[in-house]
């Protein structure tokens, strides 16, 4: 085990290509090059993460099986807007970045919304502002038409 | 120290001047440390959402620490007027 600690710490290393080629052969080692290890992820991986979609939620569980209500809350809020596409990372399944995303947005629970690579907030906020309407707005900022804007359109032909 | 509901309401009061503050210790429901606040304060006047509940985080940083869970809701003096009056 600490064999593989060393290899694999020695990879993360910048200009270790080497060490990489070596690594693939390694079964074991190459499954472990891909995470983040013992070490909490740099903020500069999480902000290339937080990147990675117009929407990146960080959340317990998956967008199909959410593993916490306030997740779930994110997930329906969202699907209710008719997002159903976005980027999403299951904390549950990485305890670095777990705690990595909690330091990186300096922001203590999750689920973690994130807009365009900035923090947007949590379940909480995310509710608030799609009871008082704002949510929509902000979605029409990323270029994203609120389904909810179509069934207003439609009760009101009605 | 256990972070009671008490000492949470009071810490809350002080820091962001509330004039309201509610405290629901919710941890039966969750098997675990968690607390659903509401905070009223006329500090939030102006303040988005995001920047109310980072003051409320930043009061209860230590806290925080510790409980699973923690819903919060932050209003204006005027706008829990408003939802009383509904």
């Amino acid at each position: 085990m600490n064999s593989l600690i060393r290899f694999s710490t020695r990879v993360m290393r910048p200009g270790s290509i080497l060490c990489r080629q070596r690594c693939l052969l390694d079964g074991q080692a190459s499954a472990v090059v891909t995470r983040f290890l013992s070490e909490t992820p740099k903020s500069s991986d999480l902000s290339e993460l937080v990147k990675k979609d117009k929407v990146v939620v960080f959340m317990k569980g998956t967008p199909a099986q959410p593993m916490c209500g306030f997740s779930n809350a994110v997930v329906q809020i969202l699907r209710m807007h008719g997002v159903d596409k976005y980027t999403s990372f299951n904390v549950l399944e990485d305890q670095d970045l777990r705690q990595g995303v909690k330091n990186f947005s300096n922001w203590p629970t999750i689920p973690q919304v994130y807009f365009n690579g900035e923090f947007f907030g949590g379940c909480d906020i995310l509710l608030q502002m799609h009871q008082n309407g704002d949510l929509v707005d902000e979605l029409k900022k990323l270029g994203i038409r609120s389904a909810l804007l179509d069934v207003d359109n439609n009760e009101q032909k009605k | 120290m256990a972070i009671t509901a008490e000492y949470i309401k009071d810490k809350l009061t002080k820091s962001v001047g509330a004039i309201h503050v509610e405290v629901e210790d919710t941890s039966a429901n969750r098997c675990s440390t968690s607390f659903k606040v509401l905070v009223v304060s006329s500090q939030f006047d102006g303040k988005s959402l995001l920047q109310r509940h980072r003051m409320v985080n930043s009061c209860l940083a230590e806290e925080l620490k510790e409980i699973h869970a923690f819903e919060q809701k932050t209003l204006t003096p005027e706008q829990w007027e408003a939802q009383k009056a509904k």
